[in-house]
């Protein structure tokens, strides 16, 4: 296996981990103003993701950084060509981040509630956007033979990735509301529980909806073919298997299922795209490979090196944080404010 | 105006923003660090206290910081998409690995330190804010790489038509780097002492001589007075190698047009830049190869010459940085530097010969000279950045060439107007929430906190 590969494999990872991570804590976000009444109730929520959001928003950054270093050519199309929505993706983030610190510093319920709306769109609109984003980058967006995108920011919203922005929210909201159900205690874990056997049926029918569509909509077809291969189908057992466990109140289970939806459904898209980063929907041919757009061998050398040094220390540490707060918040402990 | 105009005021507004955070966040999660290394070693309540309400307000200053600096690392994708193909080959790494290293550690770290003040042990909490403060200085030197990396290209290759590294080593032993990170710590310390003494003199004046303040005013006074020097001395260092490896930074910034030897300093120049000539001035004679070579000789090349030199090697163009603005923001990151030295030596004596029985006027300077950083950190930084134009990376690659081709104007517009309009709301709230926790009750802290504990557990 090259090195390009190996850099296509990790930047995978890093968005899966991102993802699975960041993706229950948009789930979280977006269900803050609904499941919380009142203020302790929202603060048991944030804080059951209070630890962990900042951390977990770090895997987009190096998947940013990553794609930067690996794939310039792939970072520079998609974050020029994907502008305005990436415009409207950062105020998201910039707001719910500041939320996050500054919600609780003072003692006032409409400064509060106000932070706290502020937290659901900046969960709501990236957790709609990154289905949008990967959708587009799977069927294909007009590119030029000098790599760039030569559409808008209306050839970014079609039905195909619409439907893929909505899935990724239902799924994500679904994600964090499981989350939910293993941190919390007493009413609010029945609220999370009663959102989550709600949010199951309308997430999986659309995500079939979205992977069908995908057969017209992209070449996933040509690619895998009728029958796609284990991880596709695994990825469509779990979210059917989420009803029947969380009827029978296994969150731990569904939290599992969820999660392998979400890896497994990244991992589809990212083979259905290999060896490809980006696809021209003008020419076949002028579409963003993993060697038209990498970085040269010494660089990816020296960044593989990294990576291996690197990684595994992360990954320790921040499961030894997610080790550390694995008790259930509760509005009747103390909560850090 | 052109996209390529409204890119470099978003660059411009979006990064002196990001830094007015930048070494507050640097220099006081170091100073909060040292502070619960004094509660752990003395079990002193004090420095409890201390650590609980400077750790407030590094926390409100954090945020800001962060969030910001996701625009920053998106930015060179999505403004400057031409220089991300013809650079990324070497700058991406240094950002990738800044993320790996840094960010993690950091964010990590930090949601623990927050959270975990009786869940983890002593020890582990003593090191969380510790962990958080070298992951925000090892950011540091993994972006002054990037950074130097355009003042001074080393390790690279023309290949392929783009700058491919050739040697990563020689990337992080640039020696730029190491005259240019250790002036931004120091500066980030004299930012963060300036503001502690500032928010520490209110105290004492306003709420009495409380020991956790006296205490907190004489750290502030030491730790200003550590970054104002060092920040100095650094950059007396930097100055001497950029005269050798940016010589143009330098004419630019003594508004020297002509080479001279002994060169003099200038004082006070009132140019003309069209015609690159003094309308008036006053000049130091033979100071500034002083201050180049430490001796009253030798030759500084001026503007005109390096002009020259500059078309004999890179082709016929304009190789002159705006003069005016180089020279302007140099003189007043020197002269407010100065003046920050001049005000920690005096706090600082004061502070420990006279038991805080100041004049009530010192009070004031102390408070408002906690915007003196924070001004010569800006003037540094668009000195820095300005005087390296046209290039983004020196005398590689100009930064008319840089910016994105296919995002039209409007969507830069779009984007800046956006940009400032949140960064504007954010820093009128910003404030507002650093005005309320500084002026807090130190000794309301606790109980405060102990009272919703009580509330929730008599709700219970």
């Amino acid at each position: 296996m090259d090195l390009n590969t190996i850099w296509f494999i990790l930047i995978a990872v890093l968005f899966i981990g991102f993802f699975f991570l960041e993706g229950f804590d948009y789930g979280v976000g977006i269900l803050l103003p609904f499941l919380g009444k009142e203020d302790l109730e929202r603060r048991a929520i944030i804080n059951s993701i209070g630890t962990h959001w900042d951390g977990n928003e770090v895997w987009m950054l190096t998947a940013g950084g990553a794609m930067f270093a690996a794939f310039p050519n792939w970072y520079a199309t998609l974050f020029s060509g994907f502008y305005l929505a990436l415009v409207v993706m950062l105020l998201a983030l910039i707001a719910r981040g500041v939320a996050f610190e500054y919600r609780s510093k003072k003692d006032d319920p409409v400064w509060r509630n106000r932070w706290d709306w502020i937290i659901f769109a900046g969960s709501f609109i990236p957790a709609l956007l990154w289905g949008i984003a990967i959708s587009n980058l799977i069927r294909g967006v007009p590119i030029d033979d000098k790599m760039n995108f030569t559409g808008n920011f209306f050839t970014l919203l079609n039905p195909y990735s619409l439907i893929g922005g909505v899935a990724s929210l239902l799924l994500f909201t679904l994600h964090g509301s499981i989350f939910l159900s293993l941190k919390l205690t007493d009413n609010l874990l029945e609220g999370a529980r009663k959102v989550a056997k709600k949010l199951w049926l309308p997430a999986t029918i659309v995500l079939f909806v979205y992977v069908i569509l995908g057969y017209f909509e992209t070449d996933m077809f040509s690619k895998l073919g009728v029958n796609p291969g284990a991880i596709p189908i695994l990825a469509g057992l779990a979210i059917l298997s989420v009803g029947y466990l969380l009827k029978i109140q296994k969150e731990g289970w569904a939290f599992v299922m969820t999660a392998i939806t979400i890896a497994f459904s990244t991992i589809t898209i990212f083979m259905g795209l290999f060896p490809r980063v980006m696809v021209s929907s003008t020419n076949p041919d002028w579409s963003l490979t993993i060697y038209n757009a990498s970085s040269s061998p010494y660089t990816l050398k020296v960044m593989t090196i990294v990576a291996i040094i690197f990684v595994p220390i992360v990954l320790a540490y921040q499961a030894w944080s997610y080790w550390i707060f694995r008790k259930r918040v509760s509005t009747k402990q103390k909560l850090e404010y | 105006m052109d996209a390529l105009t409204l890119a470099r005021w978003q660059f411009a507004i979006t990064t002196v923003y990001h830094f007015f955070f930048v070494p507050i966040t640097l220099g006081l999660s170091i100073a909060v660090a040292i502070m619960q290394t004094a509660y752990y070693r003395t079990g002193n309540e004090a420095y409890k206290k201390m650590t609980k309400f400077w750790g407030k307000l590094f926390l409100i200053n954090f945020a800001i910081g962060v969030v910001t600096g996701i625009v920053q690392e998106f930015q060179f994708g999505m403004n400057w998409s031409q220089y991300s193909r013809f650079m990324g080959d070497i700058f991406g790494a240094p950002l990738a690995i800044e993320a790996l290293l840094a960010f993690f550690m950091e964010s990590t770290f930090l949601g623990i330190w927050i959270f975990g003040w009786e869940r983890v042990s002593k020890k582990i909490h003593l090191a969380s804010i510790w962990l958080v403060a070298i992951g925000s200085n090892l950011s540091a030197i993994w972006i002054l790489a990037a950074n130097s990396f355009m003042q001074q290209p080393v390790g690279y290759a023309v290949r392929n038509g783009r700058a491919e590294m050739t040697d990563f080593f020689a990337i992080i032993t640039n020696g730029h780097l190491w005259v240019q990170f250790p002036h931004v710590f120091f500066g980030a310390l004299a930012t963060a002492g300036f503001l502690i003494l500032a928010i520490s003199a209110y105290q004492l004046v306003k709420k009495g001589k409380h020991e956790v303040f006296k205490k907190s005013f004489k750290f502030g006074a030491v730790y200003a007075l550590v970054g104002s020097l060092l920040v100095i001395l650094l950059g007396h260092t930097q100055a001497q190698y950029m005269i050798k490896v940016q010589p143009m930074k330098m004419a630019a910034a003594e508004a020297l047009w002509e080479s001279e030897n002994p060169a003099s300093m200038s004082l006070f120049t009132f140019g003309d830049e069209k015609n690159r000539k003094d309308v008036f001035a006053i000049k130091i004679p033979g100071a500034l190869s002083f201050l180049a070579y430490n001796k009253f000789e030798g030759e500084v090349k001026g503007i005109k010459n390096l002009q020259a030199e500059a078309e004999q090697k890179f082709g016929p163009g304009d190789y002159v940085p705006p003069v005016a603005v180089s020279y302007w923001t140099f003189r007043i990151m020197v002269g407010v530097g100065f003046l920050m030295l001049l005000i920690a030596i005096l706090t600082t004596i004061q502070a420990y010969k006279t038991k805080f029985e100041f004049k009530p006027l010192w009070y004031k300077i102390v408070f408002w000279s906690m915007f003196l950083p924070t001004i010569a950190n800006t003037a540094g930084w668009i000195f820095t950045e300005i005087a390296r134009q046209p290039w983004t990376v020196f005398g590689l690659f100009k930064t008319a060439d840089s910016v994105s081709n296919t995002v039209s104007a409007g969507e830069v517009g779009f984007s800046l107007i956006a940009y400032t309009v949140i960064y504007a709301i954010l820093i009128v709230v910003m404030v507002g929430l650093m005005k309320k926790y500084a002026s807090r009750d130190v000794d309301e802290i606790e109980k405060e906190e102990k009272e919703v504990n009580n509330s929730v557990l008599s709700k219970a």
